[in-house]
């Protein structure tokens, strides 16, 4: 494999487990001119706020940002479906010279007679930022006008990078939480942030807690519902997931409502065990919530044991290359292969910070590679170096791994199955097997090369 | 029920769109730019954008789509993208390699109003841009237009930038393919191998976005159009260009540029377009048509005679680009098919409206047209008053699953299936195509729907 060059400015984001001693650059805005995996603030408020299934999401700026984001995500709604739809104030030419609040606030008007949205979230985007639309001031005249709340949300893509976005998406969010009565909420409850619904994992998670015992006030945002977040600030515990898109809205809640956080992952048998007992020791006063729990595990791991086991048979030993938008989920999903007998060797995340890649590398052998913000190159160079059996990653890296006739597990939007919980994890095995042992690469050149090595 | 939100009541909206049939420029450039072999197409603007395009792409072919962005941070925003412009240069050409830079811009870098151009310039004066490497640039700004646009945008500057004329007149043909398949221009091209007609062809996309798996990464593909290649578009005979949104403008600009003729055509969709498209190359080269093509059109001849039974007097809903739309409406009007409901999501100008109501004047029907529209209208059209087909990209399959009407997708995108960047819907064959494709979810629906008594095994 010839080498490729590296950037000087992204050698201090590429490291090798064991060569020298581990200081990851990190948190940076992409090069200008890399190709980078990353997308903006927008994509990230978006996200957050997608699967909020009653409430309306206008994007207001010029077509393309509505039109990428149009139901891409897959967050799926046991309810109404506005979510799922694209609304656009389509902005042109005369708009940006004009500016746009005019047609925005006409947009608003017109959706929420037609619609009757629990709320409105408004995204402003990149062109917006420019022209200088008084959005908010839009807003609070149509929230007074309406009687719903209707709510901007300054993702100007520019200003930051995926994870401001999120910052963007909680500060809108927090402006809901505390509108509704708390009665019906008992002192033994939880929110559970950060959980997107993506093929129904809140549902398997939801259904854990109250297996439990334990109430679940709201799930920001699976399958969300604006009356359900307005009541959130009387749950006893906020359960955060993964990296931490709503750990800022935790944050918030904390200060304003002294509600306690902690953070969890759904991903894994010991991550996800380890979810439900971290919240079972928070209710202490009530021991037979732990003997629920454990039950509910003991069932839960020897439903999918033996079909792990067989699985694992046939991975043992098999390599993964992991790149995915946050660290938290890489620790997982290293986990999850440990538990497969796949060994991790190369890792990677679009916006972990000096923290996850310390954990990162002490989780990782020596050798292994670890990166921030990679571009394609990089990763199919290593890929190839370190001889990887499978790549995770989102959907512009699929390609990428079949072209080299490698195995891919998507761990991002593109996916229809749950990967979290312990069903999930057995989904995930399934799929990073039939990947893996898929009968098409012994027809794959790499594989044919590699045999006749 | 996804679509339980659509009103029938159709109102008049002017300050919204509603489920876009259309998308923005730059990705248009990008498609457009990954056609000229060794090139990396570079976004002019922040990197969201930049992300969407690439990802929206990579799931339309599942195909690896590489290009690199400004990055723009709020200080670019602020006092301008140029130091972003010549960092992104240096880094590329240092670490990439490509031959050629394609910059198109954004909604962002258009409204502060960065001079590609003089960047470019001084990126060459600074020594950034290494002798013997291109630097083209396109502008795409998306309140203006659509995706077509931006395609056309990108593959005018290819003349812009290249064409060349010697004085020395070739035998070629320039052949200009609007925003279709690669498996549309390698049809295009197969056309014009077999009737003998040495031609250029660009962009290129085949080979670049339906590649074969080889065990490696290459960011540059095998295919597209080489840099040589578009030098000599200038020193052609003449120039065929297909569909006027997407491939017009760059074909005018050679003429004028290089006075090389042209001639523009509809995309060559059904048995009228490949017809007016093969007698125009032959016409042009001085060939005759080879027998193999005249046994492709008798082909198709023969299967519309055999199904025409099964078409005639079917209503159809099409969507898509106009293009795309205006040939694949002679297509169905030529196959006694009724296309009642139209939607172009990208604008296309009142000439191109009239244009398509001729197409469908003697159809006896009312025909609802409007470009641009949106999905939301043409749902609503077809809410109101039920088709018996729906053609258009995927998002169609909301409304095709709400309604329970068969479906066929053609166009972009199409997320959902696969076969579009491998088997093309142009020429006699792809004619066939579509015309297997449509014979197939309509007698699906009809064996579907067939009562023990209605059932029948030969159709
Ligand atoms: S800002 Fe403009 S260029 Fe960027 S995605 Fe939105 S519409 Fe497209
Ligand atoms: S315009 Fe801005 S907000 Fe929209 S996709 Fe591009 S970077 Fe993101």
């Amino acid at each position: 494999m010839p080498s490729i060059p590296i950037l000087k400015s992204r050698e201090a984001q590429i490291h090798t487990k064991g060569e020298k001693p581990f200081d990851m650059t990190c948190g940076k805005h992409s090069v200008a001119g890399s190709v980078s995996q990353r997308a903006c603030v927008f994509c990230g408020s978006r996200v957050v706020l997608y699967p909020i299934a009653d409430a309306l999401h206008l994007i207001h700026g010029p077509i393309g940002c509505a039109a990428y984001t149009w139901d891409i995500r897959g967050a799926l709604s046991s309810g109404p479906q506005l979510h799922r739809l694209s609304f656009s104030t389509d902005l042109r030419e005369r708009d940006v010279i004009f500016g746009g609040e005019k047609k925005l606030e006409a947009a608003l008007d017109e959706l929420i007679d037609q619609y009757k949205p629990k709320a409105a979230f408004v995204y402003s985007t990149c062109i917006v930022g420019i022209i200088g639309d008084d959005v908010a001031a839009v807003c609070s005249k149509m929230q007074a006008k309406k009687g719903i709340p209707v709510l901007p949300v300054h993702s100007e893509g520019f200003k930051g990078t995926k994870k401001d976005g999120y910052k963007a998406a909680c500060d809108a969010l927090f402006k809901l939480v505390g509108k509704g009565s708390t009665e019906d909420v008992s002192p033994i409850s939880i929110n559970i942030l950060g959980e997107f619904n993506i093929g129904g994992e809140a549902w398997l998670i939801k259904e854990y807690y109250e297996r439990m015992g334990v109430q679940v006030v709201s799930v920001m945002t699976g399958d969300g519902r604006v009356d359900e977040i307005g009541k959130s600030h009387g749950a006893a515990l906020n359960v955060v997931q993964c990296s931490g898109a709503l750990t800022f809205l935790a944050e918030m809640m904390k200060e304003e409502y002294d509600t306690p956080y902690i953070r969890v992952s759904y991903i894994g048998i010991d991550d996800m065990a380890k979810s439900l007992y971290d919240v079972a020791a928070r209710f202490p006063d009530n021991p037979e919530i732990m003997e629920r729990t454990r039950k509910i595990v003991r069932e839960e791991v020897e439903a999918i044991l033996p079909e792990l086991n067989g699985i694992r048979k046939d991975l043992e030993g098999k390599k993964a290359a992991i790149y995915v938008g946050g660290a938290f989920k890489a620790f997982s999903l290293i986990k999850a292969l440990n538990y497969l007998g796949m060994k991790v060797v190369l890792v990677g995340s679009q916006t972990g910070n000096k923290e996850d890649y310390k954990t990162l590398q002490e989780m990782c052998d020596d050798g292994t590679i670890i990166l921030d913000d990679a571009n394609p190159l990089e990763l199919s160079k290593y890929i190839i170096e370190k001889d990887a059996d499978l790549f995770i990653g989102g959907v512009k890296e699929r390609p990428i791994a079949f072209k080299m006739g490698i195995g891919f597990c998507d761990h991002n939007h593109e996916r229809k199955i749950p990967l979290a919980g312990f069903r999930g994890m057995l989904a995930f095995a399934r799929e990073v097997h039939t990947s893996v042992t898929s009968p098409v690469w012994q027809f794959c050149p790499a594989r044919l090369g590699n045999k006749e090595e | 029920m996804l679509l339980r939100h659509t009103p029938t009541e159709i109102k008049e909206r002017k300050a919204l769109t509603v489920n876009p049939a259309k998308t923005c420029q730059p990705i248009g450039a990008m498609y457009a730019s990954l056609g000229i072999h060794g090139c990396l197409p570079h976004s002019h603007g922040s990197q969201g954008c930049y992300a969407y395009h690439r990802s929206a792409l990579t799931r339309h072919f599942k195909e690896p789509v590489v290009a690199a962005t400004s990055a723009f941070t709020e200080g670019a925003s602020v006092f301008g993208g140029q130091a972003n412009l010549l960092q992104s240069i240096d880094n590329i050409f240092t670490v990439y390699n490509p031959d050629v830079i394609a910059v198109h811009t954004t909604c962002l870098s258009e409204t502060i109003g960065d001079d590609i151009p003089q960047i470019v310039a001084k990126a060459r004066a600074d020594g950034k841009a290494p002798a013997g490497k291109y630097i083209i640039h396109a502008n795409t700004p998306s309140y203006v237009g659509s995706h077509v646009t931006g395609y056309s945008n990108m593959v005018k500057a290819m003349v812009d930038y290249f064409a060349t004329s010697t004085g020395a007149k070739t035998k070629a043909v320039n052949l200009i393919p609007g925003f279709v398949e690669p498996s549309d221009m390698a049809e295009i091209q197969r056309i014009a191998e077999v009737m003998g007609v040495p031609y250029i062809m660009f962009p290129d996309t085949s080979k670049v976005l339906n590649g074969p798996l080889t065990g490696k990464y290459k960011m540059f593909p095998e295919g597209g159009t080489t840099i040589e290649d578009l030098h000599m578009t200038g020193d052609s005979k003449g120039t065929i260009a297909l569909g006027r949104t997407g491939a017009m403008a760059a074909a005018r600009a050679l003429d004028s540029k290089c006075k090389v003729p042209c001639e523009i055509l509809d995309l060559p969709i059904g048995l009228q377009g490949t017809d007016a498209f093969v007698d125009k190359l032959r016409l042009m080269a001085g060939v005759n048509v080879p027998d193999v093509l005249n046994l492709e059109r008798g082909q198709l001849v023969d299967c519309i005679s055999d199904w025409h039974q099964y078409l005639y007097g079917k209503r159809v809903g099409v969507v898509g680009d106009p293009d795309q739309v205006l040939a694949l409406t002679k297509f169905l009007v030529s196959l006694d098919m009724k296309p009642v409901h139209i939607v172009s999501g990208s604008p296309a100008g009142k000439k191109y409206v009239k244009a398509l109501e001729e197409v469908v004047a003697d159809i006896g029907e009312e025909v609802n047209i409007k470009v641009p529209g949106d999905m939301l209208l043409f749902h609503q059209w077809i809410k109101n008053d039920p088709v018996d087909l729906i053609i258009g990209n995927t998002y169609c399959k909301y409304i095709a699953k709400d309604e329970d009407i068969p479906m066929v997708r053609h166009g972009f995108p199409i997320y959902d299936r696969m076969g579009h960047s491998y088997f093309s819907t142009m020429g006699y064959r792809g004619a066939m195509r579509l015309m297997e494709q449509i014979l197939g979810v309509l007698m699906d629906r009809q064996d579907r729907d067939a009562t023990d008594i209605t059932m029948e095994l030969v159709m």
